[in-house]
């Protein structure tokens, strides 16, 4: 469809080239989004009783040497130069063999169940001329608020597969504007083309039960209804592990992964 | 030297440039660091702040600041032709480069605006190139060289010549399509599929195959195979044609051309796709089809409609000729 419409406009502008400068229309796809996740075959969503839930805690652990940070180079932009607090990578954060910055999430193991609509907003922040936080995760259909607090222009462009790309430009200081994702995908890439060091990732799930790890490798993902699960493990470079994984009532389940450092 | 001509070889001059400064937005990966078109941040395009010109939008924004003033110049290549030429298909030809400038900045737009699809982009390389060469031969054709270059005794040996013809009216058509493999190579991110040069993964045929690594492949093959062209044309000239300074002097530029291409092309590889050694070698592809279509030109010369309007029929030659000349008869 996305195709379609792309050599319907372009006939069209080749019609009215002479008024090349009337061409716009941005980047709609008009209708060729996947429906929204929701399960229509299913027969009633299961009622969890949020008494009877277990817990899910674990670590990321990297086995070999942290590789050592990368110093972003910014001289593109003398705005980010003087203004960047922090001109290190956030690829692989980390202390003492565990590794942050890790999406865990459980992957199967939740099939037939429905939740509450996700309440709040997450929020993407530019600052430093990078992402805060590099790494994040949301639900489908939440309202993600994307704010520049940098003193410079950023472009804000999302290369997802499975929901619609964007690219919007925030030339001011102070701009948000809010978007939401209407499919469940992990992960969704970010980055400013304007930057081009600066990326981010977001795991877009139709329910709560996700995390990110913090720089010690520890991560909790709370209030799971008993059942077995698929946990994965993400990392923008090391790639995926999933673990298997059984939850019970009143019980904190322990996970953990350990990837191979490159 | 008319300064007709000398406009018309700024615009061909302009135009590289502009190539140039395309191939560093390519390059640098920065052809989304505008999300909007034909404005800039909600900027009217050319009151945009030159402070803000920073990181990608540098390289975005100044293509295509130099792309409007390469659209103003021909422009006015156009209007000064349609007004001072006598020549009626020069006349024709200055509306095509206008038309085709401005085919140009509605695709770069429409790039902008789909997030670089993938055939979008490949045609805006390719007009490109079709564009330049409009601004090379409408320099060319201006020339006071051109003009002089429609006597028979000239061209007669190159007429009889259907080898160089052939070979050289085959070589801007060859080096057309080997760029159009680099663009699609560019565009579909399959510059590092082979990640080795002069080698293949080693071996001199790749030892898997996917869409990646073909392109990447047969833009090599093509690079031989032009270089083998360009080598055979320039021996070819020298063997038979050495007074032809004409086009021993664009056979030599190409030898040179196409050995740096080829060097340029195995550094990108190897640089791991530098964005300057890039753009370079985006740039000397462009030299090298101007040059060959010089060449092509030239060497059919005689097919030309002012060549046979001029000195071209004064000097009838008998081969060509179907009918003998009748005396009185009107030319």
């Amino acid at each position: 469809m996305q195709q379609r419409n792309l050599w319907t406009v372009l006939s069209l502008s080749l019609l009215v080239m002479a008024a090349a400068v009337a061409c716009g229309g941005g980047g709609d796809s008009g209708g060729g989004a996947a429906p929204a996740a929701t399960a229509p075959a299913a027969p009633a969503p299961a009622a969890f009783d949020p008494a009877t839930a277990g817990n899910l805690t674990g670590m990321v652990m990297l086995d070999g040497e942290l590789p050592a940070a990368e110093e972003l180079m910014m001289s593109s932009d003398p705005v980010c130069v003087m203004n960047a607090s922090n001109t290190m990578s956030s690829t692989f954060v980390g202390s003492n063999g565990h590794l942050g910055n890790v999406f865990v999430y459980v992957k199967e193991g939740l099939e037939g169940r429905s939740f509450p609509a996700a309440s709040g907003t997450v929020v993407l922040d530019q600052q430093g001329c990078r992402y805060t936080p590099h790494v994040l995760g949301m639900r489908v259909g939440q309202t993600l608020e994307i704010t520049n607090s940098d003193p410079t222009l950023h472009n804000i462009h999302a290369t997802p597969t499975a929901n619609d790309e964007f690219n919007m430009g925030q030339p001011i200081q102070g701009m948000r504007f809010e978007q939401s994702f209407d499919t469940a995908e992990v992960m969704v890439p970010f980055k400013c083309d304007v930057h081009g060091w600066m990326n981010a990732y977001i795991g877009v799930l139709d329910h709560p039960y996700f995390a990110t790890t913090a720089e010690d490798g520890m991560f909790d993902i709370n209030t799971l209804p008993p059942g077995d699960y698929v946990i994965e493990a993400w990392h923008e470079q090391l790639g995926t592990q999933t673990q298997n994984v059984t939850v019970t009532t009143g019980q904190t389940a322990e996970v953990s992964f350990t990837f191979s450092a490159p | 030297m008319t300064w007709l001509h000398r406009y018309a070889r700024l615009v061909c001059a302009a135009t590289l440039l502009l190539i140039t400064a395309g191939g560093m937005v390519t390059s640098t990966g920065s052809g989304l660091s505008v999300p909007d078109w034909p404005s800039t941040y909600g900027y009217f395009m050319f009151a945009f702040p030159l402070s803000k010109m920073v990181g990608g939008i540098f390289y975005e924004h100044g293509h295509r600041m130099i792309a409007s003033a390469v659209g103003l110049l021909t422009i006015g290549l156009a209007v000064w032709l349609w007004r001072v030429e006598p020549r009626q298909w020069m006349k024709h030809l200055g509306v095509a480069a206008l038309v085709a400038v401005t085919l140009q900045g509605v695709l770069g737009g429409i790039t902008v605006l789909y997030f670089l699809p993938t055939p979008i982009s490949v045609s805006h390389a390719g007009l490109a190139q079709v564009f330049f060469c409009l601004t090379i031969g409408l320099a060319l054709f201006t020339s006071a060289g051109w003009r002089r270059s429609g006597a028979l005794d000239t061209h007669e040996p190159v007429i009889r010549d259907s080898t160089l013809v052939t070979l050289a009216t085959g070589l801007p058509a060859l080096v057309y399509v080997q760029i159009l493999i680099g663009a699609t190579m560019r565009h579909t991110g399959a510059g590092l599929a082979i990640p080795d040069f002069p080698l293949a993964f080693g071996r001199l045929v790749p030892p898997q195959w996917s869409f990646a690594i073909a392109v990447h492949f047969l833009h090599r093959i093509g690079a031989v195979a032009t270089a083998l062209l360009i080598l055979a044309i320039a021996r070819h000239l020298l063997l038979h044609h050495s007074a032809r300074r004409d086009l021993i002097r664009p056979a030599w530029a190409l030898v040179l051309l196409v050995l740096t291409q080829i060097g340029l092309g195995g550094w990108t590889v190897l640089s791991e796709r530098a964005p300057v050694i890039n753009t370079a070698h985006v740039a000397t592809g462009a030299m090298v089809l101007g040059t060959a279509l010089v060449l092509g030109l030239r060497v059919n010369r005689h097919r030309f409609p002012d060549a046979r309007q001029n000195e071209w029929r004064s000097h009838r030659a008998p081969r060509i000729a179907t009918e003998p000349a009748r005396p009185g008869a009107p030319i």
